[in-house]
């Protein structure tokens, strides 16, 4: 299948798949986030009659649709960059993969886009509850949406639910509702979604603390702060709960992944966490020495991973060199069996090429033995490059992504729980040095939820499909001077209307509530 | 239901899903038409925030409607996917960036700190207008012209054009389908501002714009489809799989599927005789029936492009490895699930249609746009 790799190609593809899913990520999550707590406050207007909960409904509602509108132009990209850049993967896969996001296309995406406008522009056109009911339409729309994709995106981590067929040279699905309801789907969705409603409500303390700051708005920024509090509570308390679930899963479908995040090597029995640790140089931590400080909880890894203190935790050594005592293949030994399934293949392909119908039927039956798939085919993705190291993951990249997000994710849970705890006293606006704070925190807040997809993806190198099908094989063979270019022109288009839309963001904000939209 | 259905009559379904969605896509490009025209039908800054504003409230359903088009295309037929979009590359790229512009044009154009200013994202939307409907034209012209690419035993493309997709644009046919996909939306925009704005100048601009585009459309128009007729088509050999050229292929395809070639003539009809009750009646309705008309005759080019045993993705270069819609589809399960899943388009339908006519009861008005929360 791969006859020589060009490896630059492979980087530029992937460079420009990280590219856009970074930036498309930089305006998702507070759209997921924000549209709840605008369908809240609305909800409250429409209750109450209150004019101020309009105005304040109107000014999130002119931030998110700022926000929206560059979240829809990166995600077009994704969707056809998995055509144009990794065809060898949307043939090998398209039969699983495809589904999810013709779903969200004809489920989600049109409940967003026609609601949306009934949201930003029905308000002297519908009733106020066709308007309510739409806004609340826009918020699940969004979500949906998400939820459709997170599921390919578990499917791709830990694929279920379908069966290689030799005839197509593909895989095929064999039961949708394993694919929806994979529990790494499941888990995946739900850390989203919170995590983005975590941010959005950052985001919106940050920016109403900014108005307490200067004395304006007050009344609408502590509504805001309140809504966003509470509601941010409850959303980093799910987000920890079902990070531990999401943890739980790739201990058992991507225990190399696991054993990156925690920079573990060697692996032991009543493992440790690294709360915080510096790491080696990598020739150090090949040898055994693996951080240069730390800090670390006894057996919380073992526990978090498993629920038992004392359970074994495979490290990245345990992988590469196999450790027979633990049931675990080498790299080496996988690479051979991979190697086995392709050629299988590839008889298969000869035989039918050749009219050889007595070999072709029977090599075709291979593919539908249990312990064929069990023993070989589970190892396909293995068998297109020789070199074991090319099978572990960025461990620095993947370890520093996941302590950044955890020890964020808990300092925003106090955040917000300081915030309720101050406003509850009413005295919120006297803390100047948590309000001074609060702005800052948006950025953090982008940065955990970056990370937390860098440890997703990044600690699954270099898997496109888990075990099945590596990046090299994925990929459209394209001169990579062409992704190149693509690169360039993505990167700067992206950059551009980033800075446009953070500085009319900026301006949208200093304006407030009172001086939005037209001349009403 | 759909279980008991064969692997055949899935796909043929699903291309005619397809040929819902690409129908209705063509249609929604009024859209993209509109873009063009900006600056020809609004002589002041008023009248072209009218006009962005008219657009901006449905550009949405066009971008959603494409993404949804390679969505379902990507379920149903990933071969498809995977060869074209691959192939065809740079073709595909500049669709996807002119659609990239154009998705923050509207909410970006008229907002304080926008750091482009006004007139790019006017551009940007230019650009969308014009590169979105030729390409995307010249991109479906393929379906019947073919391309230059060779799968191997994988089922892996190779792409032998020299250009990777922008050599579609080299031929006569494929071109003459791009520049009446241009022409028509910008005859569609004419139609839908003559019904959704209320101002007298934009009528009587629109008007005229109905005129100057309809010529060079039923010029190109005419052209593809007379000159289709007779054109060698990629026919299929239902028992063996086997690609072969037929001598007049589409135009057959029309005698033998006589539904089918209804639905075009119905469909031009309508297209004409909208256009005519604007350009000779002065009729603000011309939207109404060239507007579905456009989606049967495109609907019915669809159809001969991939039923009645055609290739609808065919390959010059290497005959054989051309697409059909039996050996590019899903397997038969996913088809089988993606049915059900189909069957919420009628409810999606009804939705989009509840709010459009909430939305459009009133024309748009200049006190609207003064007043308004929320303007593009």
């Amino acid at each position: 299948m791969i006859q020589s790799i060009d490896w630059s190609l492979v980087d530029w593809s992937r460079a420009q798949f990280a590219l856009t899913a970074m930036y498309h990520w930089l305006f998702v999550p507070l759209t997921l986030g924000i549209t709840w707590m605008i369908a809240m406050m609305e909800t409250i207007y429409v209750r109450t009659g209150d004019p101020e909960w309009k105005k304040l409904t109107q000014f999130w509602m002119k931030l998110f649709g700022i926000n929206f509108a560059i979240g829809v132009a990166t995600g077009i990209i994704m969707e056809f960059e998995f055509g144009t850049n990794w065809s060898n993967y949307s043939w090998f896969v398209g039969d699983i993969f495809g589904a999810p996001l013709a779903i969200e296309g004809i489920m989600a995406f049109f409940m967003e886009s026609t609601f949306i406008a009934i949201m930003f522009f029905g308000w002297n056109k519908v009733s106020k509850k066709f308007h309510l009911v739409s806004t609340w339409l826009v918020a699940i729309g969004a979500n949906l949406s998400a939820l459709w994709i997170l599921v390919a995106n578990a499917w791709m981590q830990s694929p279920v639910g379908t069966s290689f067929n030799p005839e197509t040279a593909r895989n095929e699905m064999t039961n949708f509702w394993d694919v929806l309801f994979s529990p790494v789907a499941i888990n995946k969705f739900l850390h989203t979604i919170t995590s983005g409603m975590v941010l959005a409500a950052i985001f919106v303390i940050g920016v109403s603390a900014w108005f307490l700051l200067r004395k304006r708005e007050t009344r609408l920024a502590l509504r805001s702060i309140t809504i966003a509090a509470i509601f941010g509570l409850l959303s980093s308390v799910f987000v920890a709960l079902s990070g531990d679930g999401s943890a739980k899963q790739i201990a058992k479908v991507q225990p190399l992944k696991l054993a990156a995040m925690e920079g573990l090597y060697d692996g032991t029995e009543g493992a440790g966490l690294v709360a915080i640790g510096i790491l080696n140089s990598k020739e150090k931590r090949e040898s055994g020495d693996v951080f240069a400080v730390k800090l670390e909880m006894p057996k919380l890894l073992s526990w978090m991973a498993y629920g038992d203190p004392d359970q074994f935790v495979a490290g990245i050594n345990d992988f590469k060199n196999g450790n027979p005592g633990q049931g675990i293949l080498s790299t080496g030994e996988k690479i051979q069996r991979g190697k086995v399934a392709r050629g299988t293949l590839t008889e298969y392909k000869n035989a039918r090429a050749a009219g050889n119908i007595v070999k072709s039927d029977s090599l075709k039956l291979v593919f539908k033995d249990q312990v064929f798939l069990d023993t070989y085919f589970k190892y396909f993705g293995y068998g297109f490059v020789d070199d074991v190291n090319y099978y572990i993951p960025n461990v620095p990249l993947t370890f520093y992504s996941f302590h950044i997000m955890v020890i964020l994710g808990f300092g925003f849970m106090v955040f917000f729980a300081l915030i309720l705890f101050f406003q509850a006293r009413g005295e919120l606006p006297q803390r100047k040095f948590w309000l001074r704070i609060a702005p800052w925190l948006i950025p953090l807040a982008y940065i955990a939820s970056q990370s937390g997809w860098i440890v997703a993806e990044v600690g699954r190198q270099p898997w496109t499909i888990q075990d099945l099908l590596p990046t090299v094989a994925a990929v459209t063979k394209i001169d990579a001077g062409a992704v190149m270019v693509t690169f360039a022109l993505f990167a700067v288009t992206f950059t551009v209307l980033a800075i446009a839309e953070v500085s009319i963001m900026l301006k949208a904000i200093k304006n407030g509530p009172k001086n939005h939209g037209g001349t009403k | 239901m759909f279980e008991s259905l064969s692997h055949l009559a899935l796909q043929q379904y699903w291309w005619i899903i397809i040929s819902v969605l690409g129908s209705i896509l063509v249609f929604l490009m009024f859209v993209q038409g509109g873009q063009t025209l900006i600056r020809h039908l609004g002589k002041n800054d008023l009248e072209r925030t009218m006009l962005v504003n008219s657009l901006g409230r449905k550009w949405e359903f066009t971008f959603t409607t494409l993404v949804t088009f390679g969505g379902a295309l990507f379920a149903s037929f990933p071969l498809f996917y995977a060869s074209s979009f691959g192939g065809a590359y740079w073709v595909w790229i500049l669709i996807l960036f002119a659609f990239v512009i154009q998705a923050v044009s509207y909410e970006f154009r008229s907002k304080a700190g926008n750091f482009l200013g006004k007139n790019t994202y006017e551009a940007f939307l230019f650009i969308n207008g014009l590169f979105g409907t030729v390409l995307i034209g010249t991109a479906v012209g393929t379906f019947f012209t073919g391309s230059q690419f060779t799968l191997n035993e994988m089922n892996q493309v190779t792409w032998d054009g020299p250009a990777r997709g922008l050599e579609a644009v080299l031929n006569i046919q494929n071109l003459a389908l791009g520049l009446s996909v241009f022409f028509l939306a910008r005859v569609l925009a004419s139609l839908y501002f003559m019904n959704n704005i209320d101002e007298s100048t934009i009528l009587t601009r629109s008007k005229r714009h109905v005129l100057i585009n309809a010529i060079p459309f039923l010029v190109f128009f005419l052209f593809f489809l007379i000159r289709l007729m007779f054109l060698d088509g990629f026919a299929v050999n239902p028992d063996t799989g086997e690609v072969f050229m037929e001598k007049g292929k589409y135009f057959h395809n029309f005698m033998e599927m006589p539904v089918v070639l209804a639905l075009l003539l119905i469909g031009v009809v309508g297209v004409l005789y909208g256009m005519g009750a604007a350009v000779l009646a002065s009729k603000t309705n011309g939207i109404w029936f060239a507007g579905p008309g456009t989606i049967l005759t495109v609907f019915s080019l669809f159809l001969i492009a991939g039923l009645n045993n055609t290739s609808f993705y065919p390959s010059t270069s290497s005959l054989q490895s051309s697409l059909t819609i039996v050996n590019a589809s899903s397997s038969k399960f996913t088809l089988t699930a993606m049915s059900y899943v189909s069957l919420l388009v009628p409810f999606v339908i009804a939705y989009i249609w509840y709010t459009w006519r909430a939305m459009n009861k009133k024309k748009l008005t200049r006190d609207e746009i003064t007043t308004e929360d929320h303007v593009y």
